[in-house]
């Protein structure tokens, strides 16, 4: 047995193996988020959000879900009523920006390089190119990746995840994360059902139901402009709730980061 | 994969407190990762050499201790174990329940020498 390269540590003796520390070294418990850093950038995006009253969405879904095309549906619907604007995230292209653009509304482009996702500082950094003064919802499309994005707050209020019914109807129980983190999952492209023999959108609810959410699931098609109002009914009623916090001093961050984890780090 | 990025800001954060406390080298990390934190251990494990290479942790080792998912149900109040796609009651199968451990992402404790 070898006390120093910790071959024979076992999940069952480690908290034994390494106490106590002996001379010249010292434990530190330290109980901190490894993305504490994000963290702290996230919430300061999210005061400049709440300072100007911006309610702002993170979109995320797998490549090809139909977020750009939701959003510019949603921008043709909305854009007398409410002041839109646009961040995406994408690993090299501006071709999503310009398409959002094309319809008058203000839109940056950040491209994340190798990046799978976006974080709280590239998202900042997009801040600077927007003139938010100007802007009743900010969309953030993420990056087209149904893993790494749910993992980094980047000040947004509230996260809306796509399915696509080209997908598969299990993909809440494959990506529990991503899911779970939604405050909305919007099933897109339904207008392919009557094609698809193999999506059931009941088995869809099912395993998002699994995940104990119990947000609203909202089946639609941008393209065919069908179950289109119960989204912006749900964008306007997110926005008023938004006007409200903002008038009452709160803010609120998304499901992403639910109590467990807090509630782990203040026992500690 | 995200697991890099994990792993950079997992560094600066050691760094940041080997500085505090005058250390130089850290000789531990230990890490709670749940079932739900969204990063896989064997690659945050695969990561952090990459990360840490040139810093005082460049020799550490790399400890994760997995976290128990389990939940709290809001109709019958029990507190049971789950899955990561069945976060069910495991009393009485309601899905209003809570998550009260497994989506840990953290730095528990380091060990340094000074
Ligand atoms: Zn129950």
């Amino acid at each position: 047995m070898c006390d120093t390269c910790g071959c024979n540590i076992t999940p069952g003796n480690r908290h034994l193996a390494y106490k106590p520390v002996n001379g010249g070294t010292s434990a530190i418990s330290v109980l901190k988020k490894l993305l504490a850093h994000n963290d702290d950038q996230a919430a300061h995006n999210r005061a400049h959000f709440d300072t100007r009253g911006i309610l702002t969405i993170n979109l995320m879904s797998s490549p090809g879900s139909g977020k750009t095309a939701l959003l510019e549906a949603t921008i043709d619907a909305l854009k007398d009523e409410f002041r839109l604007a646009v961040i995406e995230g994408d690993l090299e292209t501006e071709n999503d920006a310009a398409r959002i653009r094309a319809r008058g509304v203000p839109a940056y482009q950040i491209t994340t390089g190798s990046a799978c996702h976006l974080d709280a500082h590239m998202v900042h950094e997009a801040l600077h190119h927007l003139n938010l003064s100007m802007v009743d919802i900010l969309f953030v499309e993420n990056v087209g990746n149904l893993v790494c994005p749910a993992s980094f707050d980047l000040g947004q209020h509230r996260n809306v995840t796509l399915l696509s019914v080209t997908e598969g109807d299990d993909k809440p129980a494959k990506y529990p994360v991503m899911f779970r983190a939604a405050d909305a999952v919007v099933l897109s492209k339904i207008d392919l059902l009557p094609v698809l023999d193999d999506f059931d959108p009941a088995r869809a609810e099912q395993c998002l139901r699994q995940l104990a959410s119990t947000v609203p699931l909202l089946p639609l098609s941008a393209r065919k402009g069908q179950g289109m109002a119960a989204w912006y009914d749900w964008l306007r009623s997110e926005l008023a709730a938004q006007r409200a916090r903002v008038s009452a001093g709160q803010t609120v961050k998304p499901y992403i980061q639910p109590d467990g984890a807090r509630l782990h780090a203040e026992v500690g | 994969m995200h697991e890099l990025s994990v792993c950079q800001a997992l560094v600066n954060q050691v760094v940041e407190i080997a500085q505090q406390n005058s250390a130089h080298t850290v000789q531990l990390i230990t890490l709670y990762i749940g079932p739900l934190a969204g990063v896989e251990p064997a690659l945050l494990v695969s990561a952090f050499p990459l990360a840490a290479a040139g810093t005082v942790a460049a020799s550490a080792q790399l400890v994760i201790e997995p976290q128990p998912l389990r939940v709290h149900c809001q109709t019958c109040g029990a507190d049971t174990e789950a899955t990561p796609n069945r976060l069910l009651c495991g009393i009485c199968g309601d899905y209003h329940t809570q998550l009260i451990s497994g989506d840990e992402l953290m730095l528990a404790n380091l060990e340094l020498i000074t």
